[in-house]
C-alpha cells in the first residue's frame, strides 16, 4: 500500500541521502549553502512522514504502506512500518531539522561533511525502523555506525578518538553475532522475510541461542547494564547534536529490535529469560541512577540517566503484557524527546561557557530564566512527574511489572526515588542559588535559534504528558497483536508439553 | 584450421604466450627507453583485454583438452576474468610510479604477461602435471618482478626471500604430487578422486600424506598462516605497484586452484582436507587479525589483511557445498576490487622526496586529499566489513555455507576475528579523518585515480546490482560435483 501510488517510505528513507549527495557536489567553501540544504532536505523529510502519520491506519496491526522488491537473491527489498514502528520514523524525521539547527553555528569546520554525515545517518536510521527483511536490517543498523563514528571521531571532544572506537567496536561485537543468527535463521526457516519469520516456530534449544545473540547485539546498543560503558564516553565526546541523535535515535533501535525480534520470533527464549532481563533491568536502573549522582560532568550524568531509562523499557518489554509494551514504547519515545532536549540545554550553556563541569555553573535562573524554564520542563519530565511524557511510560510499565513481578516493580520504583534525585539535584546547583562566578556574569538567555531548537520540545513534553492518545491510539493495536500472537505461542508450545 | 579450431578452449592463453613472445622480441629489437616500455606496457594490456574477450565467449559446456590436462569450464572462466582485470589494472597502475623510479623496464609488463599465462594456466589445470607447469611459470616470473627495483636492497631481498622459500614450497608441493601419484597411479584430479574413492586403507594414508604435502605447498602461494611467513616482507620490499599485482591476480589464481583440487581430486576424503582447511582459515583468520594492529607500514599492514582475507574466503571452502564455493568465488572477486582500490591510494601517497609508506603519513588526509581519503576509508571499512559496502557482502556469503553445514565455532571465530581487526582498518580511517593535516602529497596521477574511481564504484554500489556477480558466481560453483 502506497499513497497515491508513490513508495512514501522509499521517498523518506532516501530523500536524506539524496541532500547528502547534494551537498556532496558543493565547493567546500560554500558552508552556508550545505547548512540551508541539509536543513530543507531535512524539514522536507519531516513533512513527507508526516503524511505517513496522517494516513496511518491505527486499527490495523498489519505493515502498512509495504514496499517489496527483488533484490539478490533469496533476499528482498522489503520495507513497511507498523504501529510499533511508524512513531520511531516520525522521531527521527522530527529531531533531524531540530539537530541541524542546533549545530548551525557551533559547527565551524568540515561543515560540509558533517551535513553529509547527518543526512546519511538519517537515511540509515529511518531504514531501521521500516526494513522487513533480515539482511535489510542488519545492513542500515550497522551502516550506521560509519557516520557515527565519524561524526565522534571528527567534531568530538578531547577524548574523542577512544569514544569512537569504543562505540564502534562495542557495537560491532554485538553485532556480527546476531548476524550468525540471522543465517542461522534463513537456514531454518528458508527465507529472511520478517513477517514470515514473526510466525515461524523454532525449535526452543535453537530459540536460546538465537535469543542471545540478537540479545547480544540489542543490549549493548540500548544500552543495558553491563554492556553500557560505552555510551557515557561517546556521548559526553560527541558533537551536541550527535549526542542527541545518539540518545534519541540509536539507542532506540535496541529496544525496537527487542520488540520486533526476541518476542515475536524467540517467544518461548524470551518467556524463560524475562527473569535475566528483569535482573539486568533493576540494576540498570538502580545502579546507574547512583553514578548519576555521583557525576560532576553534565553530559555524563544525562548518559547514565538514560541507561537508567532504557532499564524501564526492558523492564515493560518482557512482562510481555500490552500495557508493559504500550509504556515500554511510550517510554522510548518519551526519552527521545526528554533526553535530546536535555542534550539540546547542555549545548546551549557548553556553546557559551565551553565547560561541562556542574561545578562552573550556577545560579543560572537569574540571567537564563527562558533557558531556567525549559531545563525545568525536561528536568521534570526525566523524573517522571505527573503531567510531562515521562509520567506516562514509567507509570504504565510499574503498572505492567507490578501484576508480573511485584519485586522488580519496587525495586524499579526506587529508581525512580532517585533519578528525582539526582535531577533536581543537578537543576538545583546549576539554575538555582547565587549568580556568584564572574566568569557567568555575562551570560546570555536563550537566542532565536535556541528557541526554536527547545520551544517544540517543551511543547510535545507537556502536550505527551497531558494528552498522550496520539501516541498510544498509534501503537495499541500492533502491541496488542503483539501480546497475542505471543500468548498464543506459548500456549501451543506448552500444549504440545503437556 | 581445425588444429585451431579444436583447440578454441586454449585461445585466451596462447593470445597471453604469444602476446608476450611478441612483445618481448619488439622489446628487445626497439630503442630502451621510459616512451617505448611504456607502449609494451599499453600493449600488453591490450593483449589481456583480448583475453579477456575471448574467455567471455567461450561456449558454456566444459571442455577438456589434452587428456583431461587442461579444463575450460564456467568456475575457470570465472576466476580467469578475475585474473585478467587483475593483471591488467595492476599492470596500468605500475607505469607512471616505475617512470618516476627511472625503473621502466619493458621486460615489466612481459614478465606480468607471463605470469598471466601460468595464471590461467593454473585455474584450468586439470591434473597434477598441469598443475605444476602453471604454478612454476607464474611463480618464476614472480620471484623476478619482487626484485625489479634492483638497486633496492629491500627489493633484492624481497625478491631472493620470495624465491627460496617459493622453491622450497614448490618442492614440498611437488613431493606431494609424486606421492598422489605413487598411490592411485593417476595424475588427472578426477582419475585420482575415482581410484582415492575405492583405495585400500594403506592406500588412503599415503594419499592422505601427499595430499597434506599438496595443500601445504598451494597454502604458501594463497598465503595463508602457517605458511604466510614471506608475505609482510615481500609485500613490503616490492616495489608498490608489484605489492599491488601481488595481492591481486597470483591470489586469485591459487585460490582458483586450491579449490579445484581439493572438489575435483578429493571428494572421497572429505574429513581430511576439511580439517586441514578449517585449520588454515582459522589460523590466517586470527593472525591476520591480530598481527596487523601493530603495524606502522602500510604495505605490511595490507599484507597481513590479505592473509586475513585469504582466511575468510577459506571459511566458504569448508562448507563443501555450492554456496560455500560460491561464497569464495564473490569473496575473491569483491577483495579484488578492494585490494587494487586500496593499494592504487597507497600508491599515490607520494612526496618530492619519493614514496611514503608509513601509516602516520595518511595523517589528515581528508583535509588535503578528500577524494583519496574517501577512496581509502571506503576501502578500509569494505575491508573490515561494515554494511552496505561490498566487503560486507562477501564475509555474509562465506559465512553463510559455513553456518549451514554447522561450522559454528568457525564462523564465530570468523566474526570475532573480523572485529578484531577492524580495529587498524578503523585507525587508518582516524589518522586520515581525526588527525592534523600532514604537508600534502603530489597530485594523484590520472592512471592511479582511474583504478581508484573504478574500485570505489564497485565497492559503493555493489549493494544496489549485487545480481549479476551473484548468478555468476552461481553458475561457476555449479562446475563441480559435491
Amino acid at each position: 500500500m502506497s499513497i497515491a501510488g508513490a513508495p512514501i517510505l522509499s521517498i523518506v528513507i532516501f530523500l536524506p541521502l539524496l541532500g547528502a549527495v547534494l551537498v556532496a557536489f558543493l565547493n567546500r567553501e560554500a558552508v552556508g549553502n550545505a547548512r540551508w540544504i541539509a536543513l530543507y532536505t531535512t524539514v522536507l523529510t519531516f513533512l513527507v512522514s508526516l503524511a505517513l502519520w496522517w494516513h496511518f491506519d491505527t486499527q490495523s496491526s498489519a505493515f502498512q504502506f509495504v514496499e517489496d522488491h527483488a533484490w539478490l537473491g533469496p533476499f528482498r527489498y522489503k520495507m513497511g512500518v507498523d504501529g510499533i514502528s511508524v512513531l520511531f520514523v516520525l522521531l527521527t524525521t522530527f529531531l533531524m531539522p531540530l539537530c541541524i539547527v542546533a549545530s548551525w553555528q557551533v559547527i565551524e569546520t568540515r561543515v560540509k561533511e558533517y551535513m553529509i554525515s547527518f543526512l546519511v545517518l538519517e537515511t540509515l536510521m529511518i531504514g531501521v525502523f521500516c526494513a522487513l527483511d533480515l539482511v535489510l536490517f542488519y545492513l542500515f543498523f550497522e551502516g550506521g555506525l560509519i557516520p557515527m563514528f565519524l561524526i565522534i571521531g571528527v567534531w568530538g571532544g578531547p577524548r574523542r578518538v577512544y569514544a569512537s572506537f569504543k562505540f564502534f567496536l562495542y557495537t560491532l561485537l554485538g553485532s556480527v553475532l546476531m548476524l550468525l543468527a540471522m543465517m542461522a535463521m534463513y537456514w531454518h526457516a528458508g527465507t529472511t522475510d520478517i513477517p514470515t519469520l514473526m510466525t515461524t516456530n523454532f525449535p526452543r534449544d535453537m530459540q536460546w541461542w538465537l535469543w542471545l545473540a540478537f540479545f547480544a547485539s540489542f543490549a549493548v546498543k540500548l544500552p543495558m547494564w553491563p554492556v553500557h560503558t560505552w555510551l557515557p564516553d561517546a556521548h559526553v565526546e560527541a558533537p551536541t547534536a550527535g549526542s542527541v541523535i545518539l540518545a534519541a535515535i540509536l539507542l532506540k533501535m535496541g529496544g525496537y529490535g527487542f520488540l520486533r525480534f526476541s518476542l515475536p520470533m524467540f517467544p518461548l527464549a524470551s518467556q524463560e529469560l524475562a527473569p535475566f532481563v528483569f535482573v539486568l533491568s533493576v540494576v540498570a536502573i538502580i545502579y546507574t541512577s547512583l553514578v548519576a549522582l555521583a557525576q560532576e560532568d553534565l553530559k555524563k550524568l544525562i548518559a547514565y540517566s538514560s541507561v537508567a531509562h532504557m532499564g524501564f523499557v526492558t523492564m515493560g518489554i518482557f512482562t510481555f503484557t500490552a500495557q508493559g509494551v504500550d509504556g515500554a514504547i511510550f517510554q522510548m519515545l518519551s526519552h527521545g524527546i526528554v533526553s535530546a532536549a536535555l542534550f539540546l540545554c547542555v549545548g546551549v550553556v557548553y556553546d557559551r561557557m565551553h565547560t561541562r563541569e556542574i561545578a562552573a555553573y550556577g545560579g543560572l535562573a537569574d540571567r537564563m530564566p527562558l533557558y531556567a524554564f525549559a531545563f525545568m520542563v525536561f528536568t521534570l519530565a526525566n523524573v517522571g512527574l505527573p503531567g510531562t511524557s515521562g509520567f506516562i511510560g514509567e507509570f504504565l510499565t510499574l503498572l505492567a511489572a507490578f501484576r508480573v513481578n511485584t519485586w522488580v516493580a519496587l525495586f524499579a520504583a526506587t529508581g525512580m526515588i532517585l533519578s528525582a534525585a539526582y535531577a533536581l539535584y543537578l537543576y538545583r546547583r546549576i539554575i538555582f542559588g547565587m549568580l556568584e562566578k564572574p566568569s557567568l556574569a555575562s551570560i546570555r538567555d536563550l537566542s532565536a535559534r535556541e528557541v526554536l531548537v527547545l520551544g517544540p520540545l517543551v511543547v510535545l513534553t507537556i502536550l505527551f504528558g497531558f494528552y498522550p492518545a496520539p501516541i498510544l491510539d498509534v501503537t495499541a493495536t500492533s502491541v496488542k497483536q503483539l501480546v497475542q500472537n505471543y500468548e498464543a505461542a506459548i500456549r501451543t508450545t506448552t500444549a504440545l508439553v503437556r | 584450421m581445425t588444429l585451431i579450431g579444436s583447440h578454441a578452449a586454449l585461445w585466451p592463453e596462447i593470445v597471453v604466450c604469444l602476446g608476450a613472445m611478441a612483445l618481448l622480441t619488439y622489446g628487445v629489437f626497439r630503442p630502451e627507453s621510459d616512451r617505448e616500455a611504456e607502449t609494451v606496457g599499453w600493449l600488453a594490456v591490450l593483449v589481456l583485454v583480448l583475453a579477456a574477450a575471448l574467455v567471455l565467449q567461450q561456449p558454456e559446456e566444459p571442455q577438456r583438452l589434452f587428456g583431461d590436462a587442461f579444463l575450460a569450464d564456467s568456475f575457470g572462466r570465472f576466476m580467469k576474468l578475475l585474473v585478467l582485470a587483475g593483471s591488467a589494472l595492476a599492470l596500468i597502475l605500475a607505469f607512471d610510479e616505475f617512470k618516476a623510479d627511472r625503473i621502466m623496464k619493458f621486460e615489466y609488463p612481459v614478465l606480468v604477461l607471463l605470469a598471466t599465462a601460468g595464471m590461467m594456466m593454473m585455474v584450468s589445470a586439470g591434473d597434477l602435471i598441469a598443475l605444476y607447469l602453471g604454478l612454476e611459470l607464474q611463480s618464476l616470473a614472480l620471484y623476478v618482478v619482487a626484485a625489479f627495483r634492483r638497486d633496492d636492497v629491500r627489493s633484492s631481498e624481497a625478491g631472493l626471500k620470495y624465491f627460496v622459500l617459493g622453491a622450497l614450497s614448490s618442492g614440498m608441493l611437488l613431493y606431494g604430487a609424486s606421492l598422489l601419484y605413487g598411490f592411485t597411479g593417476q595424475v588427472s584430479f578426477e582419475a585420482i578422486a575415482s581410484v582415492a574413492r575405492a583405495a585400500t586403507v594403506a592406500d588412503n594414508v599415503g594419499i592422505t600424506i601427499g595430499l597434506v604435502f599438496l595443500l601445504v605447498g598451494i597454502a604458501f602461494k594463497v598465503s595463508a598462516v602457517p605458511f604466510h611467513m614471506w608475505t609482510p616482507d615481500v609485500y613490503e620490499g616490492a616495489p608498490t605497484p608489484v605489492t599491488a599485482f601481488f595481492s591481486a591476480a597470483p591470489k586469485i589464481a591459487a585460490m582458483a586452484l586450491l579449490v579445484r583440487v581439493v572438489l575435483s581430486a578429493f571428494p572421497g576424503i572429505v574429513e581430511q582436507w576439511q580439517q586441514i582447511v578449517v585449520f588454515l582459515a582459522i589460523a590466517s583468520m586470527l593472525l591476520g587479525a591480530f598481527a596487523a594492529i601493530g603495524q606502522s607500514n602500510i604495505k605490511r599492514l595490507m599484507a597481513y589483511s590479505s592473509i586475513a582475507n585469504i582466511g575468510f574466503a577459506l571459511v566458504g571452502l569448508i562448507a563443501n557445498s555450492p554456496e560455500g564455493t560460491q561464497g569464495v568465488l564473490i569473496y575473491m572477486a569483491i577483495y579484488l576490487a578492494m585490494t587494487l582500490g586500496a593499494f592504487a591510494c597507497i600508491q599515490s601517497m607520494r612526496r618530492e622526496i619519493g614514496s611514503v609508506e608509513a601509516i602516520d603519513e595518511l595523517s589528515g588526509l581528508a583535509v588535503t586529499h578528500p577524494s583519496m581519503a574517501f577512496v581509502l576509508a571506503l576501502m578500509m571499512f569494505s575491508l573490515a566489513g561494515i554494511p552496505p559496502l561490498a566487503g560486507f557482502w562477501a564475509k555474509y556469503f562465506v559465512f553463510l555455507p559455513a553456518i549451514k553445514a554447522g561450522f559454528y565455532t568457525v564462523a564465530v571465530i570468523g566474526v570475532l576475528a573480523s572485529v578484531v581487526a577492524a580495529y587498524y582498518y578503523l585507525r587508518i580511517v582516524k589518522i586520515m579523518y581525526f588527525d592534523a593535516p600532514k604537508e600534502k602529497f603530489l597530485p594523484v596521477r590520472v592512471k592511479a585515480g582511474f583504478v581508484m574511481a573504478l574500485t570505489a564504484a564497485f565497492v559503493l554500489l555493489y549493494v544496489l546490482f549485487p545480481s549479476p556477480l551473484f548468478e555468476a558466481a552461481s553458475v561457476a560453483a555449479g562446475t563441480f560435483r559435491y
